[in-house]
């Protein structure tokens, strides 16, 4: 028995309330209900693969190229249009534009509060804290006079700073407000060296390059970032880790698994359609996002993904790189089985889908004698045409096979080679060293240029010494 | 001849089948002799197949239809490496040992790529150590210091048990037979030769490939047999290895292309089967078809959505095969002595061409079990398609109708679907020749069973352009007729109907024509302008659609009702489940708005877009606002008090601050011409939602806005400036794309300047995003083409693996839906 759809049977439900029905009308609604339910099914041995693959390519066809903006003026802009669909359907790792939403708990939804948080999310490089930087060429030592309030905003302390930088061959100390830095080794570019330590990480969470905070529609305060890290984000207080997301994928499926990596999949694919004002169905978006991850893996699309996976030599060949998968399949000594529809395209045959998946049991209604006799007459007239055709063609073999006993002798001779004398054989195996020698010097540099050139000369002596011995025989 | 094959098996060819499979030994380079008759023993040996039409096969006998080739054999004085393998072969090597020949393994079923990533350094069966192998690019081993040549490696495949084969899953055959020891020389049919207009014989690229091969080896053996210097031989090796790995794969990286004498790159095995025009996607998946017509499309409205107006001259042309049978032999009779049958075929296969003085004849002869090839008549399915073919509803059955003139007729309310326009698209028709396909043509691609898109679930065919401005000018308010007038206009339209009872006809009595008589609908039409307080049916701007029992009550027929991709009362009649209904429903209404468009007249003109001097006086004041407010964001700029905003530097939060300042003055132009515009023509059709919009009108009318390039005012030009009007430096609106006045107006040479700037880009746009979303349909299209319902409603692939348990989720078609959902309220008739 068929159920329907939750969320319809509740509203049915409701409905029945609402017009206060008896149970034998409400019987009835239900079943009115399916019936409308039942016509709306999928056929079985529906090609749904083509049609949400065309569904969502027809219109990616009109989307721009272009990337805009987030949220409103002030956002983050984030890549949208057909790169981003690309990106998506591609299981690119890294995505062009990283961007998270955070969202905050309740105990810290103060416009301070939520401002300290961003302020703890936001990368922090030395730079940022680096009020002025003093070279000291001759002693190899750098100073930094590091911006207080900052540092304290932060929650971290001078001491802190020094110790987060990381880099070899260097001395850090620290003189009351100032780090001092000195260099180990000698002849250093001291300015690169400066540089370097100033774009090293203080605080914050590391690629996090920007963080704008903002009410949404449900005047909730809300983070926005450019560049993710949703692991680290997720363990600082105060964020509402159960709501928090990120476009990108691989990330979501690293910290919630598989299935949430789906839902993100969806979710970003159906944002980047709508955004650009086109309506497609949601279930081929959901069937896309379920043949890409139900290998608990991500796969895109393309040859290194699903298309290239598929376990058909003849459907994988026929899509892209040939020679790699005949060959592999050679090799591996495999079978194909010609269950797909390219294959069965390929063997001419009808693909196993729609109405291709069913033939005919049974047998037709029985043919009046009359025109039976009939058919049976030009069948007959037909084999007999097949015949002669046959008969004819043996007729030809059979002729030229006397033909060629008759010129059997010469024939021998060409199959069983080198017949020649001995003179003969010396002459021209002296004619043909003398050649190789240059054509074995050629062959070094030949092939780079252009082999044919040198046929003429070779194939000439070959063929003025066959005539030769046709016209002997002859 | 057919034969059903069920599984292909893939392998290595091994030495004695490619003996036992050949007819003959290639002995000779010689291809033909002085008479022009191929040589025997030549690679163009007649024992190999035919070309030549008239000729005969000395293997079967057959001619060039029935002999499918035989392959012949070449015997290699020395053995060469199979290229195609030669990644096998470098692992292979590595994975032997040298000594013993076991495979340096001894743990079960390891992949041979995995195991030659990591080799041990010495042999678990005889502990010899290994030296290291090196992989010379293309096909030459290194064994520590010394030469490792393909003898050396063929003995060493030699040596490896079978047993340790299917540790490393090489199940294809014999490793040594990856050294080529004889070469299976493919038909002569498969390389034919083209004979110029001169009498030249022109040779396929595999036959001059194989000349060299033979020629090559020929002289290596006559070396090896006088005993010439190692070098030599060595040189002539590599050659005969040169030569065979450019005829399997001339794209091999490492060695030079093998090259025709006019300097082309010869086509090796593998050129010919992969890529777009390659064996497999060119003529395998792909297929050239007979039968098809192609030509220029036009416009007929009178003409149903699921018909097609077919030119005379492609209807002679174009055949269907028709069995004569004692039921219809008298009217094929008549059919051939009218000029309708082109071609007959007698029952022993022959076709005979109807001619005129044939025809009686063939009247006499012609009996039951004949077929005849008759011209496409009316009523015929035919397949339409457009190309680019996106989707599937790109290729539809319609039925043909015979036709004067040159084009392709169609009725415009199918433009949607195949996305095609009469600007000069032409479309290709194809004539279905079984029954088994012009039954599956209609029962499943016919137009009527494709209104509904599976892509959204809303109509793809529907009113288009002047047929919804017709409508909705019909559907207006004081729109009246005499009952004879009415009559007069339907008649013109075609339409058969009865009128009603009442002196005065409202064009609203006349929509109500083609709507079902249980059609109870109630919804917002594209004119609603939103209203803060809605008053429903009393709407004075008959934003309100009411229809009651198929009669429209109140508001006007537009696109929401009736247009392609949203035309609600399409779908709300695609509910009662009637497909032919819903087609009647498109067509009457498609010819309706097209007779009343005619009867009253559609014009537009400059002074339709006039608007008073007070108002043009506001618009100036808000452009001036706009670009004052944009002034002093610059000055605020150029003092450096700008605020930045988060994430960007003071010049880019002054370039987005700017596109928002004149972006939001434009808006305000556009509000104040909307409002003020006098009802015109043009109004008409973008209030319908037939064609253009609000910002076309303001475009026109009044101020055309900021141009962009990529998202971003123009900053493109010279150093400094735009473009010599300007100063250096300077910010301006005017200076980077801001054109303040509208089209009517006309603009300055510098805006008409940015406004070719912006248009270019969008060409550009459009060619590079064509491309990459055809490349994404492809691989879409691979990744799930295999995909299908099973009738327990799972979807699954080729291979049997569930994709979803339950289609969909809930299993909802949505071509067979409402916008896919279930709108279950439309289908109850309890409570």
């Amino acid at each position: 028995m068929m159920k329907l759809p939750e969320k319809i049977e509740q509203q049915v439900e409701e409905f029945a309330k609402e017009k206060k029905m008896t149970p034998d009308k409400k019987k009835k609604l239900h079943e009115e209900v399916m019936t409308a339910y039942k016509m709306m099914l999928y056929s079985p041995e529906e090609a749904i693969g083509i049609i949400a693959a065309q569904s969502l390519s027809e219109p990616a066809t009109q989307m721009t190229m272009r990337t805009y903006h987030f949220a409103g003026t002030a956002g983050i802009q984030v890549t949208l249009g057909l790169p981003r669909i690309l990106e998506i359907f591609d299981a690119k790792k890294e995505p062009e534009t990283p961007a998270m939403t955070i969202y905050i708990d309740k105990k810290h939804q103060t416009e301070p509060k939520v401002t300290h948080i961003a302020e703890m999310i936001k990368e922090v490089k030395l730079k940022d804290v680096v009020t002025t930087s003093i070279m000291d060429v001759i002693n190899m030592v750098v100073k930094f006079r590091l911006n207080d309030e900052k540092i304290k905003r932060l929650e971290i302390d001078i001491k802190k700073v020094s110790s987060k930088i990381k880099i070899k061959n260097i001395e850090i100390g620290v003189q009351g407000k100032d780090l001092v830095v000195t260099s180990k080794k000698e002849n250093i570019n001291i300015h690169k060296l400066r540089y370097k330590i100033l774009e090293s990480h203080v605080s914050g969470i590391k690629n996090i390059s920007q963080v704008i905070i903002q009410k949404d529609e449900f005047d909730e305060w809300v983070i926005h970032t450019l560049g993710s890290n949703l692991k680290k984000v997720c363990e600082i207080e105060g964020v509402d880790g159960t709501r928090t997301t990120t476009n990108n994928i691989f990330e979501i499926k690293e910290v919630f698994g598989i299935e949430a990596a789906r839902n993100a999949i969806i979710k970003e694919a159906m944002h980047t359609i709508e955004e650009q004002g086109l309506g497609v169905d949601i279930r081929y978006v959901m069937l896309l996002a379920d043949i890409m991850t139900f290998n608990e893996k991500i796969m895109g699309i393309g040859r290194y993904g699903i298309a290239g996976h598929k376990h058909s030599i003849i459907a994988r060949a026929s899509f892209e790189e040939t020679k790699k998968h005949l060959i592999d399949a050679a090799v591996k000594g495999l079978k194909d089985d010609l269950s797909g529809s390219v294959e069965n395209i390929i063997m001419n045959k009808v693909a196993p889908m729609g109405t291709g998946s069913f033939t005919l049991i049974g047998s037709l209604p029985k043919v009046p004698s009359e025109i039976k006799k009939e058919y049976e007459k030009i069948e007959k007239e037909m084999t007999k045409r097949r015949e002669e055709v046959e008969a004819e063609r043996l007729k030809v073999l059979e002729e030229q096979k006397q033909a060629e006993k008759v010129a059997e002798e010469p024939k021998a001779e060409l199959l069983t080679e080198e017949p020649k004398t001995e003179k003969q054989k010396e002459e021209k195996a002296a004619k043909k060293t003398e050649k190789k020698a240059k054509v074995g010097e050629k062959t070094k540099k030949e092939p780079k240029t252009r082999i044919a050139k040198k046929k003429p000369a070779t194939e000439k002596a070959k063929k003025s010494a066959s005539s030769e011995t046709k016209k002997k025989k002859k | 001849m057919t034969s059903n094959i069920n599984s292909l098996e893939f392998g290595i060819l091994n030495p004695e089948m490619v003996r036992q499979m050949a007819t003959i030994r290639i002995v000779t380079s010689d291809l033909y002799d002085a008479d022009g008759y191929p040589v025997d023993g030549g690679v163009m040996d007649s024992r190999m197949g035919v070309i030549d039409p008239g000729m005969r096969c000395r293997t079967c006998g057959g001619n060039i239809d029935q002999c499918k080739g035989h392959f012949g054999y070449l015997e290699l004085a020395k053995p060469v490496v199979h290229v195609l393998f030669i990644k096998v072969v470098y692992s292979l090597i590595k994975c032997t040992c040298q000594k013993c020949g076991r495979i340096l393994t001894k743990s079960e079923k390891i992949g041979l790529e995995k195991l030659a990533k990591n080799i041990p350094a010495k042999c678990p069966y005889c502990d010899a150590q290994q030296k290291k192998v090196v992989f010379i690019k293309p096909y030459t081993f290194n064994l520590g210091k010394d030469e490792f040549d393909s003898e050396k490696v063929r003995e060493m495949f030699e040596k490896i048990p079978d047993e340790d084969l299917k540790k490393i899953k090489f199940r294809g055959g014999r490793p040594e037979w990856l050294v080529l020891t004889l070469l299976p020389v493919s038909p002569v049919n498969t390389r034919p030769s083209i004979t110029l207009e001169t009498g030249e014989r022109s040779e396929d690229d595999l036959t001059h490939k194989l000349v060299d091969i033979v020629r090559i080896n020929q002289s290596l053996r006559e070396n090896i047999d006088i005993g010439a210097p190692e070098f030599i031989i060595n040189d002539l090796w590599e050659l005969v290895q040169y030569h065979v790995s450019t005829l399997f794969d001339n794209e091999l990286t490492g060695i030079p292309q093998a090259r025709h004498r006019s300097g082309r790159p010869l086509r090796g095995m593998i050129q010919r089967l992969k890529g777009k025009e390659g064996r497999i996607r060119g003529n395998l998946l792909g297929k050239r078809v007979n039968f098809s017509a192609r030509t220029v499309i036009s416009p007929d409205p009178m003409l149903s959505v699921n018909e097609v107006g077919v030119p005379e001259e492609v209807a002679s042309e174009l055949t269907i095969p028709e069995h004569v049978t004692p039921l219809n032999i008298e009217v094929v009779k008549n059919m051939i002595l009218t000029g309708k049958v082109n071609y007959v075929l007698r029952p022993d296969g022959r076709k005979i061409k109807v001619t005129d003085d044939n025809r009686n004849d063939l009247i006499r002869l012609i009996d039951k079990g004949w077929i005849i090839e008759r011209k496409l008549k009316d009523g015929d399915v035919v397949l339409f398609n457009r190309q680019p073919s996106l989707h599937k509803v790109s290729i539809m059955a319609h039925y043909a109708v015979v036709m004067p003139y040159k084009t392709f007729r169609m009725n415009p309310s199918v433009c949607p679907p195949y996305n095609a326009d009469f600007d000069g698209d032409e479309m290709n028709l194809h004539a279905l020749q079984t029954q088994e396909a012009r039954t599956e043509a209609s029962l499943l691609m016919d137009v009527k069973h494709n209104i509904i898109s599976p892509k959204f679930g809303g109509s793809l065919v529907g009113l288009d352009l002047d047929q919804v401005t017709g409508i909705y000018m019909l559907t207006k308010n004081g729109v009246e007729f005499t009952p004879e007038e009415a009559a007069d206009m339907l008649a013109s339209a075609g339409i058969d109907a009865e009128l009603p009872n009442k002196k005065k006809i409202t064009g609203k009595d006349l929509a109500s024509i083609p709507i079902p008589k249980e059609i109870n609908m109630k919804f917002k039409a594209n004119i609603c302008r939103q209203c803060a307080k809605c008053v429903g049916e009393d709407c004075k701007n008959e934003g309100m659609v009411v229809i009651k029992k198929g009669q429209l009550i109140s508001g006007v027929l537009d696109k929401t009702a009736i247009g392609a991709f949203k035309g609600k009362i399409i779908n709300k009649i695609n509910t009662l489940g009637d497909d032919e209904q819903l087609k009647n429903f498109i067509d009457v209404m498609g010819r309706l708005g097209t007779a009343y468009l005619m009867k009253r007249g559609l014009t537009i003109g400059i002074s339709d877009i006039d608007l008073s001097k007070s108002v043009m006086n506001d618009i100036q004041k808000d452009i001036q606002d706009a670009v004052s407010k944009a002034n002093k964001l610059i000055s605020k700029y150029n003092e450096g008090s700008i605020r930045a905003l988060p994430g960007m530097t003071a010049k880019e939060s002054l370039e987005a601050q700017m596109l928002n300042t004149l972006a939001g003055g434009l808006n305000e132009v556009s509000k104040i011409v909307v409002k003020n515009i006098s009802y015109s023509d043009i109004i008409a059709m973008t209030e319908s939602g037939a064609k253009g919009s609000n910002i076309n009108t303001t475009q026109m009318a009044a101020c055309v806005g900021s141009e962009t390039i990529l998202g971003e005012r123009i900053q493109r030009g010279y150093m400094g400036r735009t473009l010599p009007h300007f100063e250096v430096g300077d910010l301006s609106a005017a200076s980077h794309g801001f054109v303040a006045r509208g089209f009517k107006e006309g603009l300055l040479p510098y805006e008409f300047f940015w406004n070719l700037m912006n248009g270019r880009e969008g060409l550009m746009d459009k060619s590079l995003r064509t491309r990459k979303s055809g490349y994404m349909q492809r691989r879409l299209i691979n990744s799930l083409q295999d995909l299908k319902v099973f009738d327990d409603m799972t979807v699954r692939g080729s291979n049997g693996e569930i994709i979803q348990f339950f289609a969909g989720e809930d299993g909802i078609d949505p071509s067979k839906s409402d916008w896919g959902k279930l709108e279950w309220q439309n289908y109850i008739t309890v409570g």
